[in-house]
């Protein structure tokens, strides 16, 4: 490989016209309540927050805080309903509402990934072709299974726990929704679930959706509200299980909080991944799945691949591919399909990623990112490659949870076996080789939930997800997923 | 000599999944279809082919649609050797090429010495460009020394006077592997172009099998600094395929191969389903295709 070859040039010449999504036909109300026992009603304090667009800072619609007397309510609808009617209703009729809510999300898959993109500030392209179709074949998967658990595990006798508290996350609104609801009904379990402050709307389309399929009243509770809400869902007696994913910071605290009480729990926590390039790997293929794995939904994936491992001998020309690749990123409004890179969240997110950047800058990391504009309003963060990390660095040690990739060199297999595992996290990883034997020996190694051969950032309801260490316990998916959902004896 | 790089057909399959999603609107749509139309080679490869249908085809490839001003010619027109001359009398006060197929296309199932000669012949009769095929049998069975000699060899021949497309008929190599092998042995035995496919063998080109080659074209930009050019030819027409095409090359390899010195189209129908979307763009309505003469 020679140095003083003219860099190839991606910008310019042919522009991208914009191709945006339209909102006009958008069912969205002014102002969002609580919806508790098949209905939706105003939180008894009457307190509403705005939630706000990332990309252009303006207000979408008012939404409901929960307070405590809210929670009480919720709880006892999910109560009663589970011991109603839901937890002895035929498992054939409980997956017929299940299918009925997968088809439904189908349905409105368009309204919805708009919705998602508008809320979240995630690309159009993201929220239609992944978020949406995942959330409704999350439904379908376990639709199946409901009328099936005493073949799903033979010579147990599977039994519901009850009431459900769970608590998602801002990343992937609906989908985690789906991964929350969708295995807890199939199992005869009833639901209250919290969404993240900043992401309220599609769990509340979805709570339309419910009531839509004529779902029975307080199966499936929605309530929002602030991380104050959250602990009272967590601390409420009238919970049997919490399911929560979201921080690692939070998820100890809740473990600190139902220790003692016999609630059940799966936490799904942060990760810093190591994405792990040998030699041998396609290395053009394995440009576009580190891409994929670091600046997927703004690098606001806890299995994001925060954490490049690259062999020395192939170093030099890794990492002028990967710049080569970043160049044709396109970062901007949201809604245009052509948009590869969304907004930030929100403003503390940003306020956060943009903290660890500068930290990567003074521990002495050489910062490359893409040049691109940036607009005037919302949260941006542009794409950003750390190059000359060390292990000890805080960016390659703490969860960024922004499209910040921090870029490391190994020698041989041991250790990058060694220093992928030197993390308290460990809830995925991706191996690049062409060598099967390499990734056998590898997945047999490195601590994490999930690990990726020559792809990265793949889901599929039938594959458990789900922790080692820090990253939490108990997965989610596949038929792990219904384990967590019921006692077996 | 060769680095052995390898291709995983998922990940190759995920990129063009991705770059097929690309939106193309207005502006950079209308700027797309006319860059396409200056990158096509205008190909007419029958048996049946005579000297009157080679000079309609000359005359469509320098006046498109005459009722729309501006519009650039196609790049070339590609001929059998038989009908170079036709093709050059025809073009001669225009600037569009004139291509030949040579070396016992399609099948490239000849001695290397009548090769040698039906390239001689055809750049004799004033071919600008000479399209060749590679000899896949001798691929198959290793002999890829045969098959980088026999490059070199019609380099030769070319020398400074025709540009060299070297066609490697993918459709018969199977594996993404394969196609990136003999990309590399294409190139480093000389050629100006690579090129997919005859046209006469399904599947013809592709979009995977197209960046498998810009890949191999970028490696050895790299390693060298020299650009090499890009055909994929076959199957390709409709211009909304061709804009995914185009999509590939400024993503993969940049602005510098948006150029019909560097990326052509080798097709016989896609110009007037391009013509078609470019009077749809200007006029914002879609007119009957007898409007655009079928040569």
């Amino acid at each position: 490989m020679s140095t003083n070859i003219q860099p190839l040039e991606f910008n310019g010449n042919w522009e991208l016209s914009p191709s945006i999504e339209s909102i006009e036909h958008l069912a969205l109300k002014n102002q969002y309540g609580l919806f508790i026992n098949g209905k939706f009603v105003n939180p008894i304090s009457k307190k509403f927050f705005p939630t706000i667009n990332p990309s252009n800072e303006t207000k979408i619609a008012m939404i409901a805080e929960a307070q405590e007397k809210d929670v009480n309510l919720a709880v006892k609808s999910a109560r009663d309903a589970y011991d109603g009617y839901w937890s002895k209703m035929p498992s054939k009729e409980r997956s017929k509402y299940i299918f009925r809510i997968a088809r439904m999300i189908q349905e409105k898959a368009k309204e919805l990934s708009i919705i998602e993109t508008l809320d979240g500030g995630k690309p159009i392209r993201e929220s239609r072709d992944i978020d949406i179709p995942l959330a409704a074949a999350h439904f379908f998967y376990y639709a199946g299974w409901a009328d099936k658990l005493n073949y799903a595990f033979p010579n147990k006798n599977p039994k519901s726990i009850g009431v459900a508290g769970q608590i998602i996350p801002w990343n992937f609104p609906l989908m985690m929704a789906a991964w929350k609801i969708a295995p807890a009904l199939a199992t005869g379990n009833t639901v209250v679930l919290k969404p993240a402050e900043s992401t309220s709307l599609t769990a509340l389309k979805l709570a339309e959706i419910v009531q839509e399929a004529d779902l029975p009243p307080g199966v499936v509770n929605i309530i929002t509200g602030p991380g104050s809400t959250g602990d009272l869902i967590v601390n409420h007696p009238g919970i049997d299980k919490i399911a929560f994913t979201g921080s690692t910071t939070v998820g100890k605290s809740i473990m600190k909080s139902i220790a003692g009480s016999s609630k059940k729990s799966t936490m799904e926590l942060g990760g810093k991944a190591a994405n792990i390039v040998f030699e041998d790997a396609p290395l053009d293929q394995a440009v576009e799945g580190v891409i994929n794995g670091i600046y997927f939904n703004q690098g606001h994936v806890c299995c994001a691949g925060s954490r490049l491992f690259i062999q020395e001998s192939v170093y030099e020309t890794f990492i002028r591919k990967l710049k080569d690749r970043m160049q044709s990123l396109i970062l901007g409004n949201p809604l245009d399909k052509n948009t590869d890179i969304g907004a930030i969240n929100s403003n503390g997110q940003l306020i956060n990623i943009n903290k660890y950047i500068e930290i990567g800058k003074k521990e002495g990391a050489e910062i490359f990112q893409l040049n691109c504009e940036i607009p005037l309003k919302g949260y941006w963060c542009a794409p950003t490659l750390f190059t000359n990390v060390s292990q000890s660095h805080a960016i390659a040690k703490e969860e960024i949870f922004g499209p910040v990739l921090g870029v490391q060199t190994f020698r041989t297999s041991n250790e990058v076996i060694n220093k992928a595992n030197n993390t308290p996290y460990g809830l995925s990883a991706g191996v690049w080789t062409d060598k099967g034997s390499k990734v056998f020996n590898l997945t047999s190694k490195l601590k994490a939930g999930v690990v990726w051969a020559n792809t990265y950032n793949k889901f599929d309801p039938t594959s458990p997800f789900g922790g080692y260490k820090e990253s939490g316990h108990g997965r989610e998916g596949g038929l792990h997923g219904l384990e967590a959902y019921l006692n077996l004896s | 000599m060769f680095n052995n790089i390898k291709v995983d057909k998922v990940g190759i399959e995920d990129r063009i999944n991705r770059i097929t999603k690309r939106s193309l609107k207005s502006e950079s749509k209308l700027r797309g279809l006319e860059m396409i139309l200056s990158m096509i080679d205008l190909t007419t490869l029958e048996g049946m082919d005579t000297v009157k249908k080679v000079e309609q085809l000359c005359y469509k490839a320098t006046h498109l649609h005459d009722q729309i001003p501006n519009l650039p010619n196609v790049a070339a027109v590609c001929v059998y050797p038989n009908m170079v001359k036709t093709a050059s009398k025809a073009l001669k006060d225009s600037d569009v090429l004139v291509a030949s197929v040579a070396t016992a296309f399609p099948s490239g199932n000849s001695t290397l010495a009548i090769k040698i000669n039906d390239t001689k012949e055809a750049i004799e009769k004033g071919a600008n460009e000479v399209d060749m095929v590679i000899s896949r049998g001798k691929f198959h069975s290793g002999d890829y020394n045969y098959v980088f000699d026999e490059i070199a060899a019609i380099k030769d021949i070319c020398g400074e006077k025709a540009r060299l497309k070297v066609i490697l008929e993918t459709g018969e190599l199977g594996d993404y592997d394969h196609i990136r092998f003999a990309s590399e042995i294409a190139i480093s035995a000389g050629a100006d172009f690579i090129k997919t496919s005859t046209g006469k063998i399904s599947p013809a080109a592709t979009l995977p099998i197209t960046l498998v080659m810009l890949e191999a074209i970028k490696d050895h930009y790299y390693s060298t600094g020299e650009m090499v050019g890009m055909k994929p030819a076959g199957g390709i027409s409709n211009a909304k395929l061709a804009l995914h095409y185009l999509m590939l090359v400024k993503e993969t390899l940049g602005n510098l191969w948006l150029d019909k010195h560097w990326f052509r189209f080798g097709a016989s129908s896609l110009a007037n389903d391009v013509l078609m979307q470019i009077a749809k763009q200007k006029t914002g309505f879609y007119q009957s295709n007898n409007y655009f003469s079928k040569d």
